[in-house]
């Protein structure tokens, strides 16, 4: 796991940024424009959750809960108590929080997977709570979301903005906003992940005794990066409300956490860009399948399953220790290490 | 299905294009382009599936036939699978990809009104097959549907109630979206018709016994009929847990179970149950001067034939969508989006499968509560009682 060298060799960032710049020019439309928006808001989430999965080396099994959550609470409290989007979107982080800090204490403090297991009945309670109290959240029917506030300004996909002169639709610039906060939100996992809390938290991947040995206090760094992740979620959850503008409970799905987790070990975990892959790949995939509508479960479970079988680091790590392996050969091929 | 346009100037070239307005201007023999919003796999796979098949069905018989105004229909259909996020996805793909005249869709409550907000923004008319209430009222000018609203069917019931001097109820219903729609409909209207909702019970999709719920209602003093509001396999349980309870009381299900298939899964409890459901039901009990009668038959023909499966309720809103858009294109003369939309507005008694539909401006349905027919289950039959 701790073997993926190349996020440091490769200047991450800088390549992330010239992709998400030269993407709109490839789109044809803005039904193209409008998928990538949402990948990078889902590809945010996901980069989030891979810090608890990847480097905490703990399963959470209702992320989406803390994904619809933000949104929710956003919804509501902009829609139906008319605040501004920015106090909403803080309310709704800082609630999941403390959940996620109330849930997490306790149960972090055990070895193993008891995470998965408090995530997983969480999770499900919160999507019941959403369905039921229908005078809130408007029940399965779904929540429409007012267009996002920002300085007083609205953004709405709908608008056409004039910026730096320039006519520019809120579709673009919902793109260019969700570019951003899935750069910044890299940014801030790289840091971290490169910080003393993401060398303690390596240690506690590797063997959480052994961390326990050499002094790194396990529950509290395990606890941080699962309250930081929930806190992800949310967050992109907000963005994500506003953006599409209509929610429905099942957001914050099982099904929806399942997807999310199969992202991470598709793209491959601990891979902070690999995962940005595993959620293109997976949010292009309803769209690229709809000829084969019938079948679309079956490929999704047998790219799964290959992945797991071929390469059970996930697709970035194992290609790019496929070409690291193709580059060494030539030059100096090590002995021994057949 | 089509997706080209993967160079750069173009996607600048349509960019600016959809700046400008959105309107693509209509060629001579150019197909009209239906776009079909369905849940034809997943949870709602029962409303969705007869659905596409009913659109395909038609679209064939049409083409066959020369087209609508001298011109074939094309149908871009997406499954959505139920789930309201795809669905807002392939509203935009079918808008702004597709870039169909029309949309028949979605399935669901929450499938359509997660369309909705685009749909407006694009201008083009939007054809719901789902139920509630919500969908056309407030009335949106692009929005439009097939199905009866839930509150219809709640009155429908609640009159026949009162017509058998029945002054206390209790309400037992599912907590998906069609349930809990139809009991607040319920809650809201029954005092209208003198009945007091005296017990009021929920159950869960997934639950496989109510006897506890129907128990707390039998138990409830004053109750002399119950109401089960569902859909799925909920209210067949429902009624085999009231059958084996041996509850005395007349017992009356929704509309969404108006198919054969509850008569299988519900066996010799059905015995007595009433419902309001669709003429599509029991095409050869209408009378012959009934105007439906003709529609209903040769639909259910027609469907039958090509698909070697028994006809669905379901499949009838499709049907019923399909040939308003036709109506109102043939009556526009154009695919204009306005003049398809007013064109629409303006529809005045369209037989159709579902009911006789009277659009105007401020009702975007069209149908009266007497387009449900009431039935009641005989002999593992059913018969037409109003």
């Amino acid at each position: 796991m701790a073997l993926l060298r190349l996020p440091e060799r490769v200047p991450g960032l800088p390549v992330l940024a010239l992709v998400l710049l030269l993407v709109p020019l490839f789109l044809g439309n803005e039904f193209h424009l409008d998928i990538a928006t949402q990948i990078a808001l889902i590809a945010a989430t996901v980069v989030g959750l891979n810090l608890l999965v990847g480097y905490g080396g703990q399963v959470s099994l209702g992320h989406a809960a803390f994904f619809g959550m933000g949104a929710y609470a956003s919804a509501i409290l902009t829609g139906t108590y008319g605040w501004t989007s920015m106090p909403a979107l803080l309310c709704g982080a800082l609630l999941v929080a403390v959940l996620a800090w109330t849930l997490g204490r306790p149960i972090l403090r055990l070895k193993g997977h008891y995470l998965s297991m408090a995530t997983l009945g969480m999770g499900i309670i919160i999507a019941i709570v959403i369905n039921n109290e229908g005078w809130l959240t408007g029940g399965p029917d779904g929540l429409a979301v007012e267009p996002l506030t920002v300085l007083g300004a609205e953004l709405s996909i709908f608008d056409h903005y004039s910026v730096l002169g320039l006519d520019v639709s809120g579709a673009l610039l919902w793109y260019g906003l969700a570019a951003l906060l899935l750069l910044l939100a890299v940014w801030i996992a790289r840091n971290l992940v490169d910080s003393p809390i993401g060398r303690a938290l390596r240690a506690v991947h590797g063997s959480e005794v052994a961390a326990r040995v050499v002094g790194v206090d396990t529950a509290h760094y395990k606890l941080l990066i699962f309250v930081i992740s929930a806190v992800y979620a949310s967050v992109m959850g907000s963005f994500y409300a506003h953006y599409t503008g209509f929610i429905t409970p099942q957001v914050a799905s099982f099904e929806h956490s399942i997807e999310l987790i199969t992202m991470v070990v598709l793209g491959g975990m601990a891979s902070t860009y690999g995962v940005i892959l595993g959620a293109v790949l997976l949010m292009l995939l309803p769209q690229l399948l709809t000829d084969f509508q019938d079948y679309e479960m079956m490929m999704f479970g047998l790219i799964l399953m290959l992945t797991m079988i071929f390469m059970p680091k996930g697709l970035l790590p194992t290609l790019s220790e496929a070409l690291k392996r193709l580059r060494s050969r030539p030059a100096t091929a090590p002995a021994g290490q057949e | 299905m089509v997706t080209k346009n993967r160079c750069p100037y173009r996607a600048v070239l349509l960019i600016v294009l959809l700046v400008c307005g959105m309107m693509t201007p209509a060629m001579a023999a150019e197909p009209i382009r239906i776009g079909a919003l369905v849940s034809a796999t997943g949870p709602a796979s029962f409303l969705g599936d007869p659905e596409l098949k009913t659109l395909e069905l038609y679209v064939e018989r049409i083409n066959a036939a020369g087209g609508v105004i001298g011109r074939p229909l094309r149908l871009f259909h997406y499954d959505d699978g139920g789930n309201a996020n795809e669905a807002r996805n392939f509203a935009n793909r079918l808008l702004r990809s597709d870039r169909v005249d029309l949309i028949i869709g979605g399935s669901t409550t929450g499938t359509t009104m997660a369309a909705v907000p685009l749909v407006e923004r694009a201008g083009r008319p939007i054809i719901s097959m789902a139920g509630a209430l919500v969908i056309t009222e407030p009335v949106r000018p692009w929005v439009f549907k097939t199905p009866q609203s839930d509150r219809m069917a709640a009155e429908r019931v609640l009159a026949d109630m009162q017509g058998r001097g029945i002054t206390g109820i209790g309400l037992i219903s599912g907590t998906d979206g069609f349930g809990r729609s139809g009991r607040e409909q319920t809650l809201a209207v029954a005092a209208d018709f003198g009945i007091q909702v005296l017990a009021d019970q929920t159950y869960g999709p997934q639950d496989t016994d109510m006897t506890a719920q129907l128990t707390r209602i039998r138990n409830t003093p004053g109750v002399q009929a119950v109401f089960n509001f569902g859909f799925g396999q909920g209210p067949a349980i429902v009624t085999r847990n009231y059958a084996h309870l041996g509850i005395e009381l007349p017992f009356y299900q929704s509309h969404g179970v108006a198919s054969d298939r509850f008569l299988d899964l519900a066996g010799s409890a059905a015995e007595g149950v009433r419902l309001p459901a669709s003429a599509l039901l029991v095409p050869d009990a209408l009378p012959d001067d009934d105007p439906q009668k003709q529609v209903v038959q040769d639909y259910k023909a027609a469907y039958e034939a090509r698909w070697n499966m028994s006809v669905s309720t379901f499949g009838g809103y499709a049907y019923d969508a399909l040939m308003l858009a036709v109506a109102a294109i043939e009556a526009a003369g154009t695919t204009d989006p306005d003049a398809v939309r007013s064109a629409l507005e303006q529809i005045r008694d369209h037989v159709g499968v579902t009911g006789t539909f009277n659009m105007s401006a401020d009702d975007h349905n069209g149908l009266a509560p007497e387009s449900f027919r009431l039935l009641e289950v005989r002999d593992g039959q059913w018969v037409l009682v109003d």
